[in-house]
């Protein structure tokens, strides 16, 4: 099992969410967190004086799948999130040990994705 | 105290009880006494109305989103500032100042220090209201501001601050003086046809909503509001408490806005106009409410708050010409009205804060309104136009009215539209697609309406300071000190 982190644009989320859906991967939390990279702050101007705030606001993504659908989620998430220009954001792997679903007590990756239920309106 | 101090205390209540007197050697005669009553309230109206502003933008930004916060308070203030000196500078002029069929041609720069009676003869509306020129211009100055107003609810979140300073201009110079000369100034729609508009359902109201539209057309919707299945999906602005608070500040400058209409206080008639608009107000958020709830099961505040707005703007127009029992009639045609026409337009046209329906349709419904429920007496004492079809069985004044309505809108709209569409192809009207994501407040203005909630708290100047200087005390020191001084 792979958790695959990507932190994005906002405006990038919902086409891969879209498509994450439409491949089989309903499941996912997203996160609004504030960051620093190589895209540099905001400069915000108060009554006159400069105030430069170093960190911008981003969009975090978590998707933990099986091990072969790692590539399909990752060349998902590229495709969507990519400009081309700094601050596109970046993506990381990393291993998922144990999956627990909280409500049968299942484990394992049955408890990942492709749910066959039914879906339970909102 | 010392004896001078007392000295001089003495002589300045001296002064005091002498001035009076001396300032009217002759008492004051009763038309002056009666000028000075129409015209106090004629000012107090007016500046119930001149907070109408404040509706607006709380109205404004509480349909915007967080982002865009500030952009409003901003606007409010420059636009309702350039449009206070056109207005005062061109617009009055063109307005009032003559009985021209289609505009006036005295009175520019207004100055009146001298003999009321040359004003008078300047401005035909002063034989009619006998109030003081200053006050006139006031009076229809800030209904010039609201009207203009209105005109920005369609272009929220996505529009060029310049575009405010420059329609301004042309706005309060020219259209609304222009329109509001053929309606309220004794032009050719008012003294040849006789078309019934009080307050301006109209005037007011309508080109406000038309002048919106021509900018919708040409702005585009915002980013988001359409999927690209070309579906319309909401984006809800950031506050109903304060959309709320704009809707009920609107609602009590309405207080100025119709009754003050009257352009004097002998009489009464004031008293029953603000009655009058205070009923078709409670009917226009009555019948939005349920219309609502009848059609999605939903008690929905924006929506009561649009019907408030509804209501109030469909009486408008008939608040001097008809009955009490006319008016909740007229407030919940208006209340339904608006409801259908923000759920049809919103498929098509994004429209933030439904002007579009609130103001324009409620608008033509009330000003046609005038043509049914005008009544016998009130046209009378009005001296303006016929009374409506539930009297006369005529549809006389109707066909007035609609007539009216389409001139105002087909004359508005092809100006709007042609200083919009000049704007468009030149300095351009709408920000780019990263500024309108950043939002208006760090993209047009520099600041955010609310920084917190894009600033992180380590970020602030101070939160994350060094080692303070030596001979300070630690924050923890200087909590402890507070704490100390609070036993």
């Amino acid at each position: 099992m792979k958790k695959i982190e990507a932190f994005i644009r906002h405006e990038a989320f919902e086409p891969i969410r879209t498509e994450l859906l439409d491949r089989g991967f309903p499941s996912l939390s997203i996160g609004e967190v504030k960051g620093s990279g190589r895209q540099k702050g905001v400069v915000e101007s108060y009554r006159g004086s400069t105030l430069t705030v170093n960190v911008r606001p981003k969009l975090k993504l978590e998707v933990v799948v099986e091990d072969k659908d790692k590539g399909l989620v990752v060349e998902t998430i590229l495709r969507h999130a990519r400009t081309g220009e700094i601050g596109d954001g970046k993506i990381f792997v990393l291993p998922v040990e144990e999956a627990i679903r909280i409500r049968t007590g299942e484990e394992g990756e049955t408890v990942l994705q492709a749910h066959e239920e039914e879906e339970v309106p909102a | 105290m010392s004896r001078k101090v007392l000295w001089a205390v003495a002589l300045a209540v001296g002064a005091l009880l002498v001035a009076p007197t001396a300032a009217f050697a002759q008492d004051p005669t009763l038309d002056e006494t009666i000028s000075s009553l129409n015209t106090l309230w004629v000012v107090i109206a007016g500046v119930l109305v001149m907070f109408m502003q404040a509706g607006f933008a709380f109205l404004e930004i509480g349909f915007s989103r967080m982002k865009n916060a500030g952009a409003g308070i901003a606007k409010i203030l420059v636009n309702f500032s350039i449009a206070s000196i056109a207005y005062w500078a061109v617009g009055f002029a063109l307005a009032f100042g003559g009985a021209g069929a289609i505009a006036g041609d005295h009175g520019f720069f207004l100055n009146v220090s001298g003999d009321p009676a040359q004003a008078a003869s300047q401005i035909p509306l002063l034989d009619v209201a006998s109030i003081s020129p200053a006050a006139l211009l006031f009076f229809q100055f800030v209904f010039c501001a609201v009207s203009l107003a209105i005109v920005w609810g369609t272009t929220l979140e996505r529009i060029k601050f310049v575009a405010y300073v420059i329609y301004a201009i042309v706005f309060s110079a020219l259209i609304y003086p222009v329109i509001s000369h053929w309606i309220f100034g004794g032009g050719w729609l008012q003294a040849n046809l006789g078309m019934q508009d009080f307050a301006g359902s109209t005037v007011v109201h309508l080109i406000g909503a038309t002048g919106a539209l021509a900018a919708l057309l040409l702005l585009g919707a915002r980013r988001g509001k359409y999927g690209s299945d070309g579906k319309a999906r909401p984006i809800p602005g950031h506050s109903m408490p304060l959309v709320g608070l704009g809707v009920l500040i609107l609602w009590l400058g309405w207080f100025g806005f119709n009754p003050g209409s009257t352009l004097g206080a002998l009489g009464n008639r004031f008293a029953e106009v603000a009655l009058v608009t205070n009923l078709a107000a409670a009917a226009g958020v009555i019948a939005a409410v349920s219309t609502m709830y009848l059609m999605r099961k939903t008690i929905d505040i924006g929506m009561a708050g649009n019907g408030a707005i509804a209501g109030l703007v469909a009486i408008t127009a008939p608040s001097g010409y008809v009955e009490f029992w006319a008016a909740p009639i007229i407030g919940a045609v208006a209340g339904v009205v608006v409801v259908l026409g923000v759920l049809a337009i919103e498929r098509y046209l994004d429209d933030p804060v439904g002007a579009l329906s609130a103001h324009g349709l409620a608008g033509i419904v009330g000003t046609l309104c005038c043509g049914i429920f005008t009544s016998p007496r009130l046209a009378e004492l009005n001296g303006v136009g016929d009374p409506g079809l539930w009297y006369s069985g005529s549809f006389h004044q109707l066909g007035v009215q609609a007539l009216g309505i389409a001139v105002a809108f087909a004359t508005v709209f092809v100006v709007s539209y042609a200083v919009f569409g000049a704007m468009k192809y030149t300095i351009g009207l709408r920000v780019t697609p990263d500024e309108e994501d950043a939002g208006l407040d760090i993209s047009e203005h520099g600041m955010y309406g609310y920084p917190e909630q894009f600033i992180p708290q380590p970020e602030y100047p101070g939160a994350a300071s060094g080692p303070l200087p030596v001979g300070q005390p630690a924050i923890g020191a200087a909590a402890a000190t507070m704490t100390a001084d609070a036993k």
